[in-house]
């Protein structure tokens, strides 16, 4: 009945015109960024967040997360017609959707894409729905040591997944908490690493670091020139993309898989719509009556990953929003996109903000219908975005990540900062240092060092505090993720979905 | 040279590890733990040894590492080199912004990047740094109100 209510409470929210233009908006330039390859949503988010300052903050939460989830429509449509995943989570549909595509069955790929991804997105909003509430009533009894020992799990997880070096993944995790720890200790006002530069007395913005590392970076990485792609023609008329009975009665347990697999992955900090992807894949080629299709253009094998990416985005959410704990770069985004515009993400964020939680999830059921119209008999003007050239583009996102910092900051020493940014994403990523630890570790570094103080105070310094049940049972389980990878079979399983992720 | 000379981690684990080197010697001259708890250099002192130990690490792999078998593909210098010319040109473009102004800037890195990195002739250059640049004032400051940076003239 409670859930019932709020959804209806929901549906005033995002129905509002302002709102329903937030959605359209997030989720066509969602679907955009998601058919380009080379840029993601994290980057994205990030330079746009800065513009969204003067903005309704629910509009703006519908907008962002509209980005999140419509990019992953997008992403099938490149991986199908240009055999390159618009998104990293989209690379799996490149295995069968090309090869149907090259069979002359484009039509039914992109349309089993987008129905999947229709149909898991929404049970991940079902779920997220059901789940989150009594999640955030559960999370109230934590207090500072259970949120240490939930944080340092977290960040253990993402850096277990993050890279094929465990070692460049736990640095990169090191240098995100260094960097927010700049500025002035909160505790006792003493001011930590900043070069005696008064501009860092209240720390580096979040935002500048996720511009730098993630757009500025990514415009780098792509000035190296690459073979460009051929693209396959995408059929005409609604009719030919639509699949037929036969192919939706095929992909029935996939999108049971998909919507499952889906949302449970993206609960587990770190492992992301890519691996959930992988797995959902490869449930549905194992439980295949003809597993030999898989991999020559088998139908399944594009409704599985779709769907399970999307479903991703619900589970995603509820640790984001339930306990404040993203579980990867784009969330640790929209976390701190919720900090900046005053809200506390925690136990008591849809207690205390009912209209920002309801209208999101109803505008997430809206914006999952928006995607399946726009996706539908509309893919082929969004394919044409593939012939965007390179050099057109990358001065819009150095512009968009310039008027970004500059609108947060209103200082030229900040954009200095986001050039050193950049530079250091560009480097991270020749020398092969995932990002996501660092930004999840600039995100968590400040609340995880708050937690740990206060938990030494509440003992008065003895650590035996976090021997406490949940804390205890979690920092066990952190410490066994990070014995894991000693076992040689199970660290080669380990990188076998980091190679394929990557 | 021996091979791990040019090896990234090298280089890389050795940055970090003077980076470390540096948090703990900051840290060292903070409050470590008080007399309501822990001080500044708590968590500094932690994970800036963390990252001492862990760079180590990474530099020991990188030396230790037998050499490998088949000649590794080298780094393709010019392929950096366009991605540092991007960047510099990023950092004219902020740095002259006090002096021109985000248009004027902006609009000189779009040509910059068209004409002479995508080697595309001027009549696509120069329209589009114009018309980028014109159309961010009139997007951002005109539309949204909001202030992009200016110069001494615009």
């Amino acid at each position: 009945m409670e859930i019932l209510s709020g959804l209806l409470q929901g549906f005033q929210v995002a129905l509002t015109a302002n709102n329903l233009v937030m959605c359209v908006v997030g989720v066509v330039l969602g679907t955009i960024i998601g058919v380009l390859p080379g840029l993601g949503p994290p980057a994205t988010i990030a330079m746009l967040l800065p513009l969204t300052f003067k903005l309704d903050p629910t509009g703006a939460m519908i907008m962002l997360a509209g980005i999140y989830y419509g990019a992953k429509y997008g992403g099938s449509t490149t991986s199908i017609l240009l055999n390159v995943p618009g998104e990293s989570s989209s690379v799996v549909t490149c295995i069968d959707g090309y090869q149907m595509a090259l069979k002359g069955r484009a039509g039914p790929a992109l349309g089993m894409a987008a129905i999947a991804s229709f149909i898991a997105g929404t049970f991940g909003v079902v779920a997220l729905m059901l789940v989150a509430p009594p999640l955030a009533r559960l999370s109230l009894a934590f207090s500072a040591p259970e949120y240490f020992a939930l944080m340092v799990f977290g960040l253990t997880m993402v850096v277990l997944l993050a890279g094929d070096s465990l070692t460049k993944a736990f640095l990169a995790m090191l240098v995100g908490l260094w960097i927010a720890s700049m500025g002035t200790d909160l505790f006792t006002a003493t001011s930590r690493f900043t070069f005696d530069r008064t501009e860092l007395l209240g720390g580096i913005d979040f935002i500048i670091v996720a511009i730098g590392v993630f757009a500025v970076g990514e415009v780098l990485g792509n000035m190296e020139p690459a073979k460009p792609a051929e693209m396959l023609p995408v059929p005409k008329g609604l009719k030919n993309l639509m699949p037929t009975w036969e192919d939706m009665k095929k992909c029935r347990f996939a999108f049971l898989n998909g919507s499952v697999v889906g949302f449970l992955i993206g609960i587990l900090p770190g492992a992301g719509s890519t691996i959930a992807s992988f797995i959902s894949y490869g449930i549905e080629k194992g439980v295949s009556k003809h597993p030999e299709e898989f991999g020559k253009g088998a139908i399944e094998g594009v409704a599985a990953p779709e769907g399970s990416n999307n479903a991703e985005t619900g589970g995603a959410l509820v640790p984001l929003l339930t306990l404040g704990i993203p579980g990867s770069g784009t969330t640790a985004i929209l976390l701190a996109a919720l900090v900046l515009w005053g809200f506390k993400p925690g136990p008591l964020f849809i207690q205390d903000n009912p209209q920002m939680f309801w209208g999101l999830v109803a505008s997430m059921y809206i914006g999952n219908v928006l995607l399946l119209i726009l996706n539908l008999p509309l893919v082929a003007v969004f394919a044409q975005i593939l012939r965007m050239p390179g050099y057109a583009m990358y001065p819009l996102i150095l512009g968009v990540s310039i008027v970004g910092v500059y609108t947060a900051s209103s200082s030229l020493f900040q954009l200095g900062l986001l050039a050193v940014f950049g530079l250091l994403g560009y480097a991270m990523r020749k020398l092969d240092y995932p990002t996501a630890p660092l930004v999840l570790g600039l995100v968590l570094g400040d609340p995880m060092e708050k937690a740990l103080r206060q938990s030494l105070m509440m003992s008065q310094g003895d650590p035996s505090i976090l021997l406490r049940p949940i804390p205890s049972v979690l920092l066990a389980l952190a410490a066994l993720l990070l014995v894991v990878p000693l076992f040689k079979r199970i660290n080669a399983i380990r990188i076998q979905v980091i190679e394929r992720e990557s | 040279m021996k091979f791990f000379a040019r090896s990234g981690d090298l280089w890389s684990g050795l940055a970090l590890a003077a980076l470390g080197a540096y948090i703990v010697s900051r840290a060292w001259t903070w409050v470590y733990m008080g007399e309501d708890g822990p001080g500044a250099g708590f968590f500094p002192m932690w994970y800036g040894g963390a990252m001492v130990v862990l760079s180590l690490v990474l530099v020991a792999g990188a030396v230790l590492k037998s050499p490998p078998r088949e000649k590794p593909p080298s780094v393709r210098w010019d392929d950096v080199r366009r991605a540092l010319t991007c960047w510099v040109a990023f950092v004219a473009c902020i740095a002259l912004m006090p002096l021109a102004g985000f248009v004027i800037s902006f609009a000189l890195l779009t040509w910059f990047i068209v004409a002479v990195m995508a080697r595309q002739p001027q009549r696509v250059a120069l329209p589009l740094a114009i018309g980028g640049a014109l159309g961010f004032y009139a997007l951002f400051e005109l539309a949204l109100d909001l202030s992009l940076p200016k110069g001494m003239f615009f």
